[in-house]
């Protein structure tokens, strides 16, 4: 051994240096954690991750207009929407060989429904003026302005071509404008006509019913908590199987529940009668508005606040209080300044997991909301299954996801992550 | 040895499936008493003369959205759908629906009429073949109305002589109808009147004087429960919810026929099946709106077959043996005043009135 080889790179066995082989083994280690994981890995990207990317980029994909419509998009490059004027004859002509090729493709009624979620009459205008214009001649026919205006006279509207014109961009912020209360016009961002506002509120009212949730089943969960987390092994098992019981029982059959007991003919208003307390003409109205559906919905969310805060009250170390209390300290402080901090990430696991549960719920507010009662995700299922504007749809969801980010983000910020615990 | 058995079962199992799945097809449904009409009328007797077996899958509530998603994920597992007709609207114009050449693809009436003229109006679509007309219409608790039952729609808008709660469906579709009908509009000119802001506005004044009295439903089953719970007296639903209410339990219900709104129910094929299953589904289709087994699924429900020649055919209830023929929403005593759903009008109208009313019910 020489003083060189002393201040060289320090060698493994095999000779090479160490920190090369270091770094091997530890990539190999790494790839095979890699492959022990990658079924699991795999499985989340294509059934979680992939579909929420793709259903998030239809809140701007909106390739359907230059798609079908690709001749006259290009012309309507060189007409001037703020003109007032009608198209010249080239674009009718473009416009008259598209219609053709997509009608041929069944693809302009697809569009009409696109666009009648802009302009209302646009679907019926495409459907109806697709049976003659089929039968036209894209050469041999022209010119086509007047003949198409005499098809449907909406082709001789100009707003009728702004719109398509506006609308024509492959990708587009008009669903989240939409999202928003406002819509995209050949004049920029507008707000929507007063009468049609309603998504900012539901949005509002999301949360806020959330939060109130949230709130009140921290209130009633606490008390439980505490007392399964104290009692005996044998009693707090009992006390378990109730607070489970209602966990495993179908959602639609508890809010149903809720229905019975809450409705103005229901089980409360029925005794409240009998004993009195309410006159018959004066039944109280408990279900079909807000309060009704802040009753169902803690009701079913409560088990998700009760488990955590349970399980970390279990783990609060009773000596911990008996200390306190044999230094003097009273049963309020004893409880304030030494139990409840302690039991803090219970409440931060359990408030997390209600509310985000809640600013989704959909079934129940439908059930017993009324309406007052009814929360964004109603309208998002009505985009989805009836008016099929999945565009507007996924637009809200993206919106819903990066309220539960942002709240997520202010959560960690105040009370921080690592305070959060599930047992 | 053992292995070659393994394989040879495994493969037999392959073969069996496959020719199992060969005689299969997936109708979807509304469930409940509808699709035990269908089982009935339709189904049974056609496994009965085919052999193929029908799975039924009670999804028709969100046909449309999931036959979209099938569609783009090149998958579709049903054969036969059943929606109503503006939903069949809706599949045809986004290309999810089999366009139907009607004389050709659908049976004759037993006197030779065409399928075209035999149905008549009510092929509203290209892709859709009716079955059923169903009726949205209102029903009331005849021991809370006193001696003064109400005979016309505008009752409903009538809190003086009939106090308390009435059920109205969650969506503008029928209530613009009836609030503009009882605000003075002609019958004529209802569908011109709201087209117009100005006519939306009318009809949302109209029903803001019954607001506070009203229980919103989206469940076809809320309004008999809510009529059977003595929640509201009187409420609008399908008919045949009604009927059943009535006739099977007895409630102290009574129909209110007047104005009540036509729709149509039916059959609609999926785009895209590989040219065997269509090939099957169109001859399931061909069975199951013939004259006779139109006529037979009256004897289970109360909704009026869709084909004029079926109509004296309609015998008696199954179960209940009472004559079915005054219970169908087309009884001409019945259908003295009636709406049909204006398919083409709400097609165009329904997204942007829909957002006014959501915005009028949230305030």
């Amino acid at each position: 051994m020489t003083d060189a080889t002393q201040s060289g790179p320090m060698l493994a066995a095999d000779g090479t240096p160490l920190k090369k082989s270091l770094a091997r083994s530890l990539r190999r280690r790494k790839l095979r954690a890699l492959a022990l994981i990658a079924p699991l890995l795999l499985f989340v990207l294509l059934s979680f991750v992939i579909p929420i990317v793709s259903m998030l980029f239809r809140s701007v994909e909106n390739g359907i207009v230059s798609q079908t419509l690709p001749l006259t998009v290009v012309e309507l490059q060189n007409w001037d929407a703020e003109s007032g004027e009608l198209p010249d004859e080239a674009l009718y002509a473009a416009f008259a060989k598209d219609m053709v090729a997509a009608i041929d493709a069944k693809e302009h009624t697809k569009l009409g429904s696109r666009l009648n979620y802009e302009q209302t009459g646009m679907s019926s205008m495409f459907r109806q003026s697709g049976r003659k214009i089929k039968r036209l001649d894209p050469e041999a026919d022209a010119p086509f302005k007047e003949k198409l205006i005499e098809i449907h006279d909406g082709w001789g509207d100009v707003n009728i071509w702004r719109v398509i014109k506006t609308h024509a961009v492959p990708i587009t912020n008009g669903y989240f404008l939409n999202a928003v209360d406002m819509q995209r016009t050949p004049e920029g961002a507008q707000a929507q006509p007063e009468d049609k506002r309603i998504l900012i509120k539901l949005f509002g009212r999301t949360l806020f019913m959330s939060l109130i949730i949230t709130g009140s089943c921290i209130l009633l969960a606490y008390p439980i908590s505490y007392l399964l987390a104290n009692l005996p092994m044998r009693v707090s098992n009992m006390l378990m199987i109730l607070v489970l019981l209602p966990f495993w029982t179908s959602l639609l059959v508890r809010t149903s529940a809720w229905k019975v007991m809450l409705q103005q003919q229901g089980v409360i208003n029925e005794t409240l009668v009998w004993l009195g307390f309410v006159a018959d003409d004066a039944r109280l109205v408990i279900i079909n508005n807000q309060f009704g559906t802040i009753i169902a919905m803690t009701h079913i969310l409560l088990p998700f606040m009760i488990l955590p805060m349970y399980s970390v009250m279990q783990t609060i170390p009773p000596t911990y209080t008996r200390a306190a209390k044999s230094m003097g300290a009273t049963n309020w402080t004893t409880f304030w300044r030494i139990y409840f901090p302690q039991s803090i990430p219970g409440i931060g696991a359990g408030s997390i997991l209600v509310f985000i549960l809640a600013i989704g719920y959909y079934i129940t507010p439908e059930i017993v909301g009324g309406t007052k009662g009814v929360f964004i995700s109603n309208r998002i299922a009505y985009h989805i299954s009836s008016s099929l504007n999945w565009g507007l749809a996924a637009a809200l969801g993206t919106i819903l996801l990066a309220v539960v980010l942002l709240l997520y983000w202010c959560y960690d910020k105040i009370v921080g992550i690592d305070n959060v615990k599930l047992g | 040895m053992k292995i070659t058995k393994t394989t040879l079962m495994a493969s037999a199992i392959v073969a069996v499936a496959g020719a199992a799945s060969a005689e299969e097809m997936t109708i979807v449904s509304w469930g409940g008493a509808y699709s035990k009409s269908q089982l009935k009328a339709y189904h049974e007797p056609y496994s009965e003369k085919t052999g193929v077996t029908i799975l039924n899958d009670d999804s028709s509530a969100e046909a449309v959205a999931k036959l979209r998603a099938m569609n783009e994920a090149g998958n579709v597992t049903w054969d036969v759908v059943d929606v109503v007709a503006a939903d069949a609207i809706r599949l045809c114009d986004e290309g999810l629906a089999l366009e139907i050449d009607f004389d050709t693809q659908l049976a004759p009436a037993p006197d030779g009429t065409s399928a075209s003229d035999d149905f008549g109006d009510l092929l509203v679509s290209d892709c859709f073949i009716p079955q059923i007309v169903y009726s949205t219409t209102f029903g009331y608790r005849t021991d809370l109305v006193g001696d003064n039952p109400p005979t016309e729609i505008c009752a409903v808008f009538d809190l003086e002589n009939y106090p308390g709660k009435r059920s109205l469906e969650k969506r503008p579709i029928n209530n613009m109808e009836w609030a503009l009908l009882c605000d003075g509009v002609a019958k004529d000119d209802v569908y011109d009147v709201l087209a117009t802001p100005e006519g939306q506005d009318q009809a949302l004044a109209k029903l803001d004087t019954i607001k506070d009295s009203v229980v919103w439903w989206s469940a076809g089953a809320d309004t008999p429960q809510l009529l059977a719970d003595g929640e509201v007296i009187m409420g609008s639903t399908y008919n045949g919810r009604l009927f059943s209410v009535i006739e099977e339990q007895k409630q102290p219900v009574a129909m209110l026929w007047d104005a009540q709104v036509f729709d149509l129910d039916g059959w609609i094929i999926p785009a895209g099946l590989s040219e065997e299953r269509q090939q099957r589904a169109l001859d399931y289709i061909m069975f199951a709106t013939d004259t006779q087994r139109l006529a037979d699924q009256a004897k289970y429900i109360s909704y009026g077959p869709a084909r004029a020649s079926s109509a004296p055919l309609v015998g008696q209830h199954a179960d209940l043996g009472i004559d079915m023929a005054p219970h169908m929403p087309t009884d001409p005593e019945n259908a003295k005043n009636t709406f049909l759903y204006n398919y083409e009008f709400w097609a165009d109208y329904r997204d942007d009135i829909d957002a006014k009313f959501q915005a009028w019910l949230a305030k």
